[in-house]
């Protein structure tokens, strides 16, 4: 009899958490029940977190400054625990050493030494080079758009080794890490996907809203405008708008160029949906309840309107990411995007449709894993959004 | 003569987020051709899932209880797949009208179109034939200049039209039994007694039997022989309409009557039933009704499930304080 | 308080909708209600039924001023000033709204489901600004929800916790909050189940006697428009065709349409058999009425002038009280 009353004071609080729960509330607690979401919710966190904090957990400056001029094309170094020679707490690597002799036909060869003496242990937060966090520095053309943040400069990183390099990914043709690069082009096109997004939203939000708010012939213009935009095809105006950035601009500039191409390609999908969820909120009955009291527009809007659709639009925006994620990847891939020092993907992949590259350094392709890994997590992370999105649709008789 | 339909303890769970909801529990029902069937009880009773179950027409996370068993002329429906046999009887043996006519028809095909689908489907007959079966049976419904509506699209009819349109397309192959949910509830009152009046002479002369679902009691009155009160899933009083509506003995039933409005006695006091109808969450697990019931008593009624058993011949009541009482 | 004041006067209004199939076509004009005359007097609770077409939500909505009058007066005659709702300044508007206020009939679509039962019904007063401080609103809103019969500890609940009776005695609140002489039922009890309608039904009744509301109950069912009605008028395809007291409408009805919609009511008793007269063909469009006597293509019977559409419409008292359209006081 005391288990069944538990159970009921139980089943009470949880049925009063249930009534009392905000929208909010209900799209989490769906969300959470979504295995496949959940999961991709976290790799989506992981990833996140090695792009923001690439800087410190990548050993080597991604750019040609870090590059390691002993060791060109190098193949990816694994640190070991354990080998013929004994036990080690601490992971380490074999020493190479460059060998050029009669059996070689006096080539240059790598030969791994595995003696004991000539072992390179792994160690924690050394200090390497030198990294800004923080820090902000734009460059647009004109000299009035022109602002720098100092930031803070560190040194220390997660992992470094006591002599010679360690190169998870291995190295590529001038000897970049590709560890380093990878984590920083994860952070470059988590950062132009956000700015494309943002200004993508922005604008669909004053269209869209817009159109959707006041209807008629308002609409009517809004839409064929709407439609033109969207209709004209994405690769060869890609190509056109970037082609027109001049190469004197630096890097940021650039990077900040590609960005804003990105998100005014991308806003006419979104205002379409911020519309149709406007036109459909509009006739709502509770609306027309809230105009009989003489509710004004701002009112309608931010109480009624707003909170309907704020769950939507959360879900078009994460389903938008990987778009612009792609859609860089692939302008950058064929030269008309970001380029070095601002690595991304695509940048990574330049010199990736070698022969010889295809052939023998298969480890240039170990950034795509990554890459793929984080649109797909973005992909189920917004799936499973929007299949919780809207937690009273199936409220009716 | 054996019967057309029998439903065996027919148990209907969905599993949703919140949890398995029992929609329907031991639905025990059995009809013969010719006989109109009334299932009457307020939204939550159960009574559309127990018509849908007929022809698997739930949802995909309803899950039938392992004693359910509904013999449709001889055969257990509920253990069909979704191959051949359970295509055979939805829309052949099988035909079912809905309460929003304009959601059975396609917006985009014309209602001939859609008529002879439904007769080819499940006749092998030519197309001209099929053709002019269903112009006969929307003549038969009452449409007038049949041939034309046949070539017209659905929303070019009115509520009414649609509403008959769609009971020729559900007897135009023929069924055994027809399932009708809430048919009359969107027509207006004028309608509507056409509509109560067709379905009448529809069974007299096709011999065919009708499950009528309705929450209208008034309805039931007028339409159908046999009637069983459903309440939150289960059944608590079945019987022959007249025993039923001049003799109500579960306290729910009785409550039903009081509660509706009477042009014959417009100074009685509309008498509602006190308190909430409980959410699906919260289903008593003893008697269903026992939360609002005047004849409540603790220890009897809380205890355990009444069953439902014979009061007087043909009229059987789920209530203990009604079968002990005799 | 004169009780055989009028509260509202409604006076040959028509409301027209305009019709455009999209923006290149022509625009056509409906005229949903059409040369109505109401009196609607103060404390009584008045029933307008008529079915699907008729044209009784335009004009309940139109007497609220939510949509437009194109022709006619309606006055709405408070205790101290008069509303000329055809000619009303913005200020009077807002005031107006104050005392004038409708319940909808879909408890699921007519509550925000964001929104807090508490603040849903607090709504009205904040954008009314009626109340100045949170304190003097929460204790208006827990006065108007206890007199609605509704658990004070559920008011932070959201609407997806209640039942469909639950959330129309929450819309109830919310029209009441406000403190309105005058109220729209407008088919308040068509989605509920019976059980729950009776109960809503005898709450709108208690409120009326307690808060001195006068109501203006739309509805298509007549049973239940008989039971708690004063006056009840019938409305064919944009008119009124019948107007009686509700029992005399019920006892004597003179026109053919009311004949005919009462024979249609099923009865309890199964030993009734219906015989409801049978009206052919369908409600005309509203777009290309029948000249004369819009009713005359379905009249069972009608005379030669009717069928011609000879005689115009217009109500006739024949008895006290009792006013019928003049096509059916010529037929007997």
């Amino acid at each position: 009899m005391e288990a069944k009353i538990q159970n009921i004071h139980k089943d009470i609080k949880a049925k009063e958490a249930y009534f009392s729960a905000t929208q909010f509330q209900l799209i989490y607690a769906r969300f959470r029940s979504n295995r496949s979401a959940m999961i991709a919710g976290l790799f989506l966190l992981i990833m996140v977190f090695l792009g923001v904090f690439a800087d410190f957990i990548s050993p080597y400056d991604p750019t040609i400054a870090g590059r390691d001029k002993d060791y060109e094309h190098g193949a990816p170094q694994i640190p070991l625990f354990w080998d013929d020679n004994g036990f080690s707490l601490r992971p380490f690597l074999y020493t190479l050493e460059r060998y050029r002799g009669k059996d070689t036909n006096f080539r240059w060869v790598y030969k791994l030494n595995k003696e004991k003496e000539k072992r390179r242990y792994v160690y924690l937060f050394p200090k390497g080079w030198k990294h800004k966090a923080l820090a902000f520095n734009v460059n647009l053309p004109g000299k009035k758009f022109d602002f720098k943040i100092p930031g803070f400069t560190f040194e220390r990183h997660l992992f470094g080794i006591d002599s010679g390099g360690i190169h998870l990914f291995g190295t590529d043709k001038a000897g970049k890490d590709i560890f380093s690069r990878t984590l920083h082009a994860i952070y470059i096109s988590l950062a132009v996907g956000t700015i494309g997004v943002f200004i993508a939203f922005v604008l669909a939000l004053i269209i869209g809203g817009i159109s959707g708010y006041f209807g008629g012939w308002i609409d009517g213009v809004m839409q064929m405008i709407t439609d033109t935009v969207r209709v004209i095809p994405p690769i060869p105006l890609f190509m056109v708008l970037a082609s027109f950035a001049p190469s004197e601009w630096s890097s940021e500039t650039r990077f900040f160029f590609i960005a804003s191409i990105l998100g005014l390609i991308g806003w006419p999908t979104l205002a379409r949906r911020v519309r149709t969820h406007l036109l459909s909120e509009r006739s709502q009955e509770y609306v027309l309840a809230a105009k009989l009291c003489g509710a004004s527009p701002s009112h309608i809007i931010s109480r009624h309107l707003l909170p309907s659709f704020t769950s939507y639009i959360i879900v078009d925006l994460v389903i938008s990411f990987p778009y612009m994620v792609l859609s860089e990847t692939a302008l950058s891939f064929i030269g008309l995007g970001l380029r070095e020092p601002v690595n991304s993907l695509g940048v990574l992949l330049q010199n990736a449709t070698r022969a010889d590259v295809l052939l023998n350094y298969q480890w240039y392709f170990i950034p795509v894993i990554f890459f793929i890994v984080l649109v797909l997590s973005f992909v189920f992370v917004g799936d499973g959004l929007r299949d919780s999105a809207d937690p009273y649709k199936v409220l009716k008789k | 003569m054996t019967d057309l339909l029998n439903i065996h303890n027919l148990k209907v769970e969905f599993d949703t987020d919140e949890g398995r909801i029992l929609a329907v529990d031991n639905v025990i029902l059995k009809l013969q051709e010719g006989q109109i069937l009334g299932l009457v009880g307020e939204s939550g009773s159960g009574k559309s899932v127990t018509a849908k179950s007929i022809m698997q027409l739930n949802a995909d996370n309803a899950v039938y209880g392992d004693n359910s068993k509904i013999v449709l002329e001889g055969q257990d429906v509920l253990k069909f797949k979704e191959n051949q046999d359970l295509k055979v009887i939805r829309g052949g043996k099988v035909s079912m009208i809905f309460q929003e006519p304009m959601a059975s028809f396609a917006p985009a095909i014309t209602i001939g179109e859609q008529m002879i689908e439904l007769l080819l489907l499940h006749k092998k007959i030519s197309k001209e034939k099929a053709k002019s079966i269903s112009i006969d049976m929307l003549d038969r419904v009452g449409i007038a200049d049949a041939d034309k509506r046949f070539k017209q699209y659905a929303f070019e009819l009115s509520g009414g039209m649609r509403q008959r349109a769609m009971i020729a397309m559900a007897l135009s192959t023929m069924p055994k039994l027809l399932l009708a949910d809430e048919p009359t509830t969107a027509l207006d009152v004028t309608i509507q007694a056409q509509v109560i009046d067709l379905i009448k002479d529809i069974v007299a002369e096709y011999k065919m039997g009708v499950i009528f679902i309705t929450h209208d009691l008034s309805v039931i009155a007028q339409t159908v022989d046999y009637v069983a009160v459903m309440y939150l899933g289960t059944i608590v009083e079945s019987g022959p309409v007249r025993e039923i509506i001049s003799n109500p003995k579960h306290p729910y039933t009785q409550g039903l009557i009081e509660a509706l409005p009477d042009l014959n006695n417009l100074d009685k006091p509309l008498k509602p039933i006190p308190g909430d109808i409980p959410s699906p969450l919260e289903r008593p697990t003893e008697c269903v009704f026992h939360t609002r019931c005047k004849l409540f008593e603790s220890g009897v009624c809380d205890n355990a499930v009444p069953p439902l058993s014979e009061y007087e011949k043909e009229h059987t009541v789920a209530c203990f304080k009604v079968n002990n009482n005799e | 308080m004169n009780s055989d004041q009028n509260l509202i006067a409604i006076k040959n209004i028509s409301v027209d909708f305009s019709f455009q199939e999209n923006f290149l076509s022509k625009k056509q004009k409906i005229r949903a209600v059409k040369n109505v005359s109401l009196n609607i007097k103060k404390g009584s609770f008045v029933g307008l039924v008529g079915e699907s077409g008729s044209g009784k939500t335009t004009l309940g909505r139109a007497i609220l001023a939510a949509n437009k009058i194109s022709s006619g007066k309606v006055i709405f005659h408070d205790d101290d000033k008069d509303y000329d709702l055809t000619n009303i300044s913005k200020q009077e508007l807002k005031e107006y709204r104050k005392k004038a206020q409708l319940i909808f009939q879909d408890p699921y679509s007519a509550l925000s489901p964001r929104m807090t039962v508490r603040d849903i019904i607090a709504e009205p007063l904040e954008v009314m600004k009626i109340t100045n401080t949170r304190e003097e609103t929460d204790k208006r809103v827990r006065e108007i929800a206890s007199k609605c019969r509704l658990n004070l500890e559920h008011l932070r609940r959201f609407p997806h916790a209640f039942s469909g009776g639950q959330r129309q005695r929450i819309s109830i609140a919310r029209a009441l909050v406000s403190n309105p002489k005058f109220i729209v039922a407008d088919e308040s009890v068509a989605a509920l189940d019976v059980s729950i309608q009776a109960d809503i039904l005898n709450l709108l009744k208690s409120l009326r006697k307690e808060l001195n509301l006068t109501y203006l109950f739309i509805s298509h069912d007549l049973s239940v428009v008989a039971h708690v009605c004063d006056v009840v008028a019938v409305m064919y395809l944009g008119h009124i065709v019948e107007m009686a007291p509700s029992r005399e409408l019920f006892k004597n009805p003179r026109h053919s349409y009311t004949k005919a919609l009462l024979s249609s009511i099923p009865s309890i008793d199964p030993e009734k058999q219906s015989n409801a007269i049978e009206l052919k063909g369908e409600i005309p469009s509203a777009m290309n009425p029948p000249s004369g006597c819009v009713f005359r293509t379905r009249c069972p019977n009608p005379t030669h002038d009717c069928k011609e559409g000879n005689i115009e419409m217009g109500l006739i008292e024949v008895s006290a009280g009792h006013w019928v359209d003049q096509c059916c006081v010529n037929c007997v």
